[in-house]
């Protein structure tokens, strides 16, 4: 018998061992990062929230999706979650943002390596296809409960579209555009900046909007460890089984999910007509 | 004089087994051989050849037989395996990147078949982009960009995105982005292959038009032989990865190297290219006026068979023909010269006058055509009747095409 789990475990331990200082660290940078996003939101007046919100929905996506968010915020307020979905919300906006600014280096680096590159597939395959839920204990382990370990978790489980569609967008820029740019002398970061990162601009956004999306369907997920927010109504809902909880919960992240989904995307959309055109 | 470009020995080998592939090669194995037991192919194979200053240059061969491969070694968008490539006598196989990276600003620029412009930027701003890439500030850039636009003819579509121009235009903002940085060598891949044929035709006029004003040194590859031939001062014919033929296009039509080559020039419409000056007997037997009378007229016509002879002056200015029954006649009047039986109304052709261009000039008659220096009407040979009416439908002929 091959004792796998006995040898992850003795890894974990051993980091959780020599790096708690660096635990710590992180775990305080986050911390700030998502009580400061909180915060805002907090200090806000609802209505300037939804209000904002609203508006940004308006000018990226047209009226349609900005009266949606009008309306589906002031249901969500009016249910009474409004505390909650601002939790969840800034928790997934860190998250997302430490996932993107970790996947689309890695992304860029994986389509210009292809040892890297061959290297890091496996591992995003790994990442995305292991049960989120396993994520949780080492979480447990480095950062304790709380906010902290939730947006570890949903970093490791929402970064891998964020490095998958870099990596694909710069690998679909076409040859012949690469080949002109160094034709004229490009250094490779010109390369990269110029040509490869502007063209490989609407599939990257792409994979910030899968970024997010996933990281909205950890909510539930990290609610198990503490992160609170509406994860945890709708986890009170399942162990309660209070149906009615569950759903009110559960209508709240749909909403948010509709949100971001449309607000991101038509950043994607933006570009490409202008591409196309 | 120093060659603007050298290729010496450039050998350009794809795959892992280099090293055993270049012994190979040296060994005299084929590019077939090579592959099965090595798995690499030869791109290109042992070329040496210069480029002069100012010299329109065409490769021409099939497809695969490594025009693009040799071409992407000279500014090394592909490393060559063995060899080496000299730039104004300095080899840039050996340039460190910063360096190779001045060379692909200032010196030698790249135009491509399939145009590689940057789509989500104006024409103004692709134009301006090798500009843009060696820091120069926007304004002067611009500027610059706008003159060469102006050049190419694409004045007025400086903020149209590539998409939205035809082909034509749009190899025009590639042409132009390599001008603009006034390179002194342009290397040109099938510039005008992905064109229909009569862009491509006025293409080719226009950028021979700028050749005129700019005298580049141009690389131009293309497997059209009349593209070749409009274009070329030289044209170096390559097959299997091998340069097997350089030559102008006048050698190259009427002297190919081998089978190869000859299976290309059948197509081409000769009449266009072959000139006077090849199809000229340069040793004509001339009546010499005043030197030769009747007598020494008659004589030469009896000696060689023929009825028509050119007369000249002694200092062999052309000055028409003499016919065999008029000289008889004026011989039996008495006469001590030829002169009044010279037909001087004549028309004659220049050593770079096309077989094209002599049409008018076969007759029913055996009267030969004269060639003559333009400059002081010297007589520099004969084209007789026969060898016309030959190239002329010889030339329309195209049975294995
Ligand atoms: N990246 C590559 N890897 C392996 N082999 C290659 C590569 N590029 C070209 N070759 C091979 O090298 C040979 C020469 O190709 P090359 O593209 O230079 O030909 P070409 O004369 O430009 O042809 P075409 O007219 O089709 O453009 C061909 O046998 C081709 O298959
Ligand atoms: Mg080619």
């Amino acid at each position: 018998m091959i004792k796998i789990g006995k040898y992850i475990e003795q890894f974990i331990n051993w980091l959780t061992h020599n790096f708690s200082p660096f635990f710590k660290m992180v775990k305080a940078g986050v911390e700030t990062m998502v009580d400061g996003v909180l915060g805002l939101f907090t200090f806000l007046p609802f209505y300037v929230v939804i209000a904002l919100l609203a508006i940004l929905a308006w000018r990226r996506a047209g009226w349609g999706i900005g009266v949606v968010t009008a309306l589906g915020l002031t249901l969500i307020y009016m249910m009474g979650y409004w505390a909650p979905t601002m939790e969840t919300l800034s928790l997934i906006l860190v998250s997302a943002f430490i996932a993107l600014i970790m996947g689309i280096p890695l992304g860029i680096w994986a389509a210009r390596n292809k040892t890297a590159g061959s290297i890091m597939r496996p591992l995003l395959d790994f990442m995305q296809t292991m049960p989120a839920f396993v994520y949780l204990i080492p979480a447990v382990l480095f950062f304790g409960l709380g906010k902290v370990p939730g947006v570890f978790a949903t970093i490791i489980f929402a970064m891998p579209p964020a490095v998958r569609l870099t990596t694909l967008g710069i690998s679909q820029v076409p040859e012949d555009i690469v080949e002109a740019t160094r034709s004229f002398g490009a250094t490779p970061r010109q390369l990269l900046f110029k040509v490869e990162l502007p063209l490989a601009l609407p599939t990257i956004l792409a994979g910030v909007n899968q970024t997010i999306m996933m990281s909205l369907s950890m909510v539930v997920v990290s609610a198990m460890i503490a992160a609170g927010g509406l994860g945890e109504i709708v986890l009170k809902g399942i162990t309660q089984l209070k149906i009615g909880l569950g759903f009110e919960g559960g209508i709240a992240v749909v909403i948010l999910a509709i949100i971001l989904d449309r607000i991101t995307q038509s950043f994607g959309k933006k570009k490409q007509k202008k591409n196309a055109k | 004089m120093m060659p603007k470009l050298k290729i010496d020995n450039l050998t350009l080998i794809f795959g892992r087994e280099q090293q055993e592939a270049l012994q190979m090669l040296q060994q005299g194995k084929s590019k077939a051989e090579i592959l099965e037991r090595t798995g690499a192919t030869v791109g290109v194979k042992n070329a040496s050849f210069d480029i002069e200053k100012g010299e329109f240059f065409v490769i021409m061969g099939l497809s695969g037989s490594g025009k693009s491969s040799l071409l992407r070694c000279l500014n090394r968008l592909i490393e060559p395996s063995a060899g080496k490539v000299l730039l104004n006598n300095v080899d840039i196989t050996a340039l460190p990147d910063a360096d190779l990276q001045k060379v692909r600003r200032k010196e030698i620029a790249m135009v491509f078949q399939k145009f590689g412009l940057l789509p989500h930027r104006s024409v103004l701003e692709n134009v301006a982009f090798g500009l843009e890439l060696q820091g120069m500030p926007a304004t002067e850039r611009l500027e610059k960009a706008r003159n060469v636009i102006e050049l190419v003819g694409l004045k007025g579509y400086e903020n149209m995105l590539p998409a939205e121009l035809s082909g034509g235009m749009q190899q025009r903002v590639g042409l132009a982005r390599a001008l603009a940085n006034e390179p002194e060598v342009l290397l040109m891949d099938e510039a005008f292959s992905a064109l229909d044929p009569l862009i491509r035709t006025q293409m080719q006029d226009e950028l021979l038009d700028l050749q005129e004003k700019m005298h580049k040194t141009i690389v131009f590859i293309t497997h059209d032989l009349d593209e070749a031939i409009r274009l070329g001062d030289r044209i170096a014919i390559m097959k299997d990865g091998e340069v097997i033929q350089i030559g102008t296009p006048e050698e190259i039509l009427t002297s190919p190297a081998n089978e190869y080559v000859s299976s290309f020039v059948e197509k081409v419409d000769r009449k266009a290219i072959i000139t006077a000056s090849s199809l000229m007997d340069t040793k004509p037997t001339m009546a010499v006026f005043r030197k030769d009378g009747p007598e020494g007229s008659l004589r030469k016509m009896r000696a060689t068979g023929l009825k028509i002879l050119p007369a000249v002056t002694v200092d062999k200015h052309f000055l028409g023909f003499v016919y065999l029954h008029e000289v008889l006649e004026v011989k039996q009047r008495g006469d001590k010269t030829i002169e009044a039986v010279i037909h001087r109304d004549v028309p004659v052709a220049h050593p770079d006058t096309t077989v094209e261009q002599m049409l008018p000039f076969i007759a029913e008659t055996d009267k030969p055509v004269a060639v003559v220096n333009p400059a002081n009407n010297k007589l520099l040979g004969l084209i007789s009747q026969t060898s016309l009416i030959i190239e002329t439908t010889g030339s329309q002929a195209t049975p294995q095409a």
